[in-house]
């Protein structure tokens, strides 16, 4: 890229595999922030296939795409739209053209493993003073606690619902403490290539030293660049949900306490449109005693993105007005369910924001699967 | 057990020709057939000759009605005095012979006749063994006349979901699959007959007591037929695509989403609704027709996976038939809905064919508007003041799209979506293809010898394809691929019936012929 900004565009369109693109729009059609901001991905493909340049800079509204991947997802032809966008932040974040926001979240991570910059010593603050083994010195199951699950004081609460769960199930389990870092799941779709595949490097040696036999991810988000992107051969990624759903269809989980609330589910993007997981979530769900689950309209695969994944929790985007998790919490609250559940700390906090701005408080409570398992615990 | 000649045997002294399949593609080639005089074998697995034609309302671009110009065919195979017409029956084995020896190919090494003269009559040399199973209909077809007391009497009476009519009407366990039928006998189905499924139907037969001709029989039992056939067509139809596959367009979730081929049905005057376009009970006023759901998919994963691209939501060939019937299904809208608005969402309009071009010019002339661009998604979106309305379901259909030429995502509203569904080899290709030896192209349609200049040829001597079984094709190539096989299958009967004389010249009789053209040259 030319300090102008203009990139030439033959080199991407082949790593990238963009002659295969029919402009069929189908990933235009789908993308949820294409409806409220000028990003185009359709046409910033063909643009990249017909010009020899491309003005990186004169497109700020890539810092709008949440990488949910419903084009990737639905694409027919196989070309990975998002994959463009990170491509494109990628020249971006080389020409240290980024939102300072961005900036500071990549700092962050880079200093002290985690993109709020709070002091890696304090990663263990979400434990309250329980107890956790090191997984340091060997288990069977590696909990991969993740960085806003760790430090933010409105999701802590999921990590520790999950140590109650696995301990009253006797799972030998453990987590990496201080040692553990940023997964580099937003690093990577932020464009910061360089420092992801640095991360890739040194977790995966760690992860792969604890000679765990399976690794638990507590955020999607983790959970995907860990089963897709990392090479942790012999160690099976999981998420929470579906730990937790195998831990109840084997018996070794019991719900003693009834939960008599009316719930609807928000299928994480990562999670179910990009890994499929739709069942798992719903199955613990329903197992809870006196919980009744309904669905949204759009559910599964066409669950509506709630815009924190891709770098947006650190980066508000080109249009603040129209949030999806406001349309979101209005569908929810359109079900008639008093609690909107997730399985997702990104989710979890644009969701609970969403509720509060939109003044559905009275009506609706976000809250995450594990808080819902926990009050169903003994 | 038994072999079954043609009825009459008018032409015992000619070698039979067998074609699987009784839809147009098995219907034309059956009646080219026989009508040059050979003895034609139709095995259909379905009560009835017709198969998807039958199904369609009316047919691109000429808009004739399908079944108006389908039925006189369909009678026709009924009563042809060269054609055995073998419905609710499946073929089972098809087992090359060879012609000199008479044996089973790689039966015949040791045999110490091997070397010796025909073990057929000369007249008649058979190149196939074929095992058909005649399923019980447990109705005595000889004694049916068709009448239809036994279905209005059934306890199962509008309680099954009629696989002619996509399930839109529920029929009794006791059937005909539509008024047309050939033959018009009825049918009990075992999978839902009180009787038959679980071995209790009231103190009385219901269809039996209603029967006037005495003709259900439930101690019917299968029956096997050897047949001895000199060339086979394969004609075997397709499947099409299972829209919930495509999950973002809400197939199976809300029922103003249906296939191309559930709307023929409900377009049809002789469909369930006598033609009228009726969704939830109320006429639509926006209508969106959704092109190449599931065609023209290129997925990685799929490409490791072969044929089983269809189970994973997509197959990758253009399926060459949804751009003209969309354009027809748009006409037929506006033929019957003079006030909707439709809208065609479409990635190419491929309009190849003779007359194509021209009918697609008609229907855009008829206010049909023509948006490029692949929707995404289809949701419900509820009313505005979020209260749940009767009728709607709790609001209506929008459809998510870019309109490529604005460069900008819509969302078009709509009462009735219809999906133009791929077209998909038969689910059971595999076992088609293992009963004869066939291969399947990469696509999973059965291969053909040679992709340019031997069209409806296989690999096996005497084995030919036609139709969609070979890859998808509309009426007219499909009819013109169908007499193209019948012209092959009677070339090799023909010399069947006359080069079997000289066969005594050839130098090794032991070398199958199944290896060798008629002309002796190499495969």
């Amino acid at each position: 890229m030319t300090p102008q900004g203009l990139l030439k565009t033959e080199p991407m369109v082949e790593q990238l595999e963009l002659m295969g693109c029919i402009q069929c729009g189908k990933c235009t059609g789908g993308c949820p922030v294409a409806r409220k901001t000028t990003l185009n991905i359709r046409s910033l493909i063909y643009h990249m296939l017909v010009e020899p340049e491309l003005d990186v800079n004169a497109h700020p509204e890539l810092w709008d795409c949440t990488c949910c991947f419903t084009c990737v997802e639905r694409c027919p032809k196989d070309v990975r739209p998002a994959e463009l966008v990170i491509g494109l932040r990628g020249q971006l974040v080389e020409s240290g053209q980024i939102p300072d926001t961005i900036g500071a979240a990549l700092t962050g991570i880079f200093r002290q493993g985690n993109p709020t910059g709070m002091a890696r010593e304090d990663r263990c603050g979400w434990t309250n003073g329980t107890q956790v083994k090191a997984a340091q010195q060997g288990c069977q199951v590696l909990l991969h606690v993740c960085c806003t699950p760790a430090y933010d004081p409105r999701v802590q609460v999921v990590p520790r619902a999950l140590v109650k769960a696995f301990t009253a199930a006797g799972l030998d389990f453990g987590t990496l403490g201080t040692e553990e870092s940023c997964c580099g799941n937003e690093v990577r779709r932020m464009g910061e290539a360089g420092l992801f595949e640095m991360l890739v490097e040194e977790n995966g040696e760690l992860i792969r030293s604890v000679g765990a036999s399976r690794l638990v991810a507590t955020s999607p988000h983790c959970f995907n660049t860990f089963k897709n992107e990392y090479s942790l051969t012999g160690m099976e990624v999981v998420h929470y949900t579906q730990a937790v759903a195998q831990l109840l269809d084997e018996g070794r989980l019991k719900f003693s306490n009834e939960v008599k609330k009316t719930v609807t589910y928000h299928d994480p993007c990562f999670l179910g449109k990009q890994n499929h997981i739709f069942d798992e979530p719903r199955a613990v769900l329903k197992a809870i005693p006196g919980l009744k689950l309904v669905e949204m309209d759009r559910n599964r695969e066409r669950s509506l993105c709630c815009e924190g994944g891709g770098g947006r929790m650190w980066a508000e985007g080109t249009n603040l007005a129209e949030r999806l998790a406001f349309q979101r919490v209005h569908e929810a609250a359109e079900t008639g369910a008093e609690v909107l559940a997730v399985a997702c700390p990104f989710c979890l906090l644009t969701l609970e924001d969403a509720v509060k701005v939109q003044g559905l408080d009275e009506k609706l409570r976000v809250m995450d699967i594990m808080e819902l398992v926990d009050l169903a615990l003994a | 057990m038994g072999t079954v000649i043609p009825s009459e045997a008018r032409n015992l002294d000619k070698p039979a020709a067998l074609v699987i399949g009784g839809g147009i593609a098995g219907i034309q080639a059956a009646l080219d057939i026989a009508d040059a005089g050979f003895p034609v074998y139709l095995v259909e697995r379905e009560p009835s000759v017709g198969g998807r034609m039958a199904q369609l309302d009316k047919t691109f671009p000429t808009l004739d009605c399908s079944s108006c110009i389908l039925t006189p065919k369909m009678v026709d195979v009924g009563r042809h005095p060269n054609i055995e017409l073998m419905t609710y029956s499946e073929v089972v084995s098809v087992t090359p012979v060879n012609r000199e020896t008479g044996k089973l190919v790689g039966e015949e090494t040791g045999s110490h006749q091997s070397t010796n003269l025909p073990t057929y009559q000369p007249t008649k040399p058979p190149a196939f063994h074929v095992q058909v199973r005649r399923k019980p209909r447990y109705v005595d077809v000889s004694k049916c006349t068709g009448c239809g007391s036994c279905a209005a009497a059934c306890r199962m009476k509008g309680r099954v979901p009629s696989t002619f009519d996509e399930g839109i009407v529920k029929r009794s366990a006791i059937y005909v699959p539509f008024p047309q039928a050939v033959p018009l006998k009825y049918t009990v189905d075992p999978s839902v007959c009180l009787y038959l499924s679980r071995g209790t139907c009231g103190k009385t037969f219901l269809c039996k007591d209603a029967c006037p001709a005495g003709a259900i029989d439930f101690e019917q039992q299968e029956e096997m037929v050897n047949l001895e056939v000199g060339a086979v067509i394969v004609a075997t139809g397709f499947d099409l695509l299972d829209a919930r596959l495509k999950p973002e367009f809400g197939y199976g979730v809300y029922p103003e989403v249906m296939t191309g081929i559930e709307f023929e049905r409900l377009s049809s005057a002789s469909g369930p609704t006598m033609g009228k376009i009726v969704v939830n009970g109320k006429q639509p006023k926006d209508v969106v027709f959704i092109k190449c759901v599931g065609s023209r998919e290129r997925r990685r994963e799929q490409a490791a996976l072969g044929s089983q691209q269809a189970a994973l939501g997509g197959v990758p060939y253009c399926s060459r038939v949804c751009c003209m019937y969309t354009a027809k299904h748009a006409h037929l809208v506006r033929d019957k809905l003079p006030d909707a608005r439709i809208t065609v969402f479409y990635m190419d309009v491929r309009a190849f064919g003779k007359g194509y071009e021209e009918f697609y010019d008609r229907v855009k002339h008829e206010r049909v508007i023509y948006r490029r661009g692949e929707p995404s998604e289809v949701y419900r979106r509820r009313t505005t003041d979020g209260e749940i309305h009767d009728g709607d379901g709790g609001g209506r259909l929008v459809v998510l799209a870019e309109d490529t030429m604005l460069g900008k995502p819509v969302e078009v509203e709509a009462d009735l979506v219809v999906l133009a569904t791929a077209i998909t080899p038969r689910t059971d290709m595999p076992q088609t293809a293992g009963l004869l030896g066939l291969a399947c192209s990469p696509d999973g349609f059965f291969q053909e010898a040679h992709a340019k200049l031997r069209p409806v040829d296989t690999a096996l001597d005497g084995v030919f394809l036609a139709g969609c079984c070979q890859g998808p094709k509309d009426i007219p190539d499909t009819v013109a691929h169908a007499k193209a096989a019948a012209a092959s299958a009677m070339k090799v009967l023909v010399q069947q019936s006359s080069s079997i004389h000289s066969s005594s010249t050839q130098s090794s009789s032991t070398h199958s012929s199944s290896t060798h053209s008629p002309e002796g040259r190499p495969i």
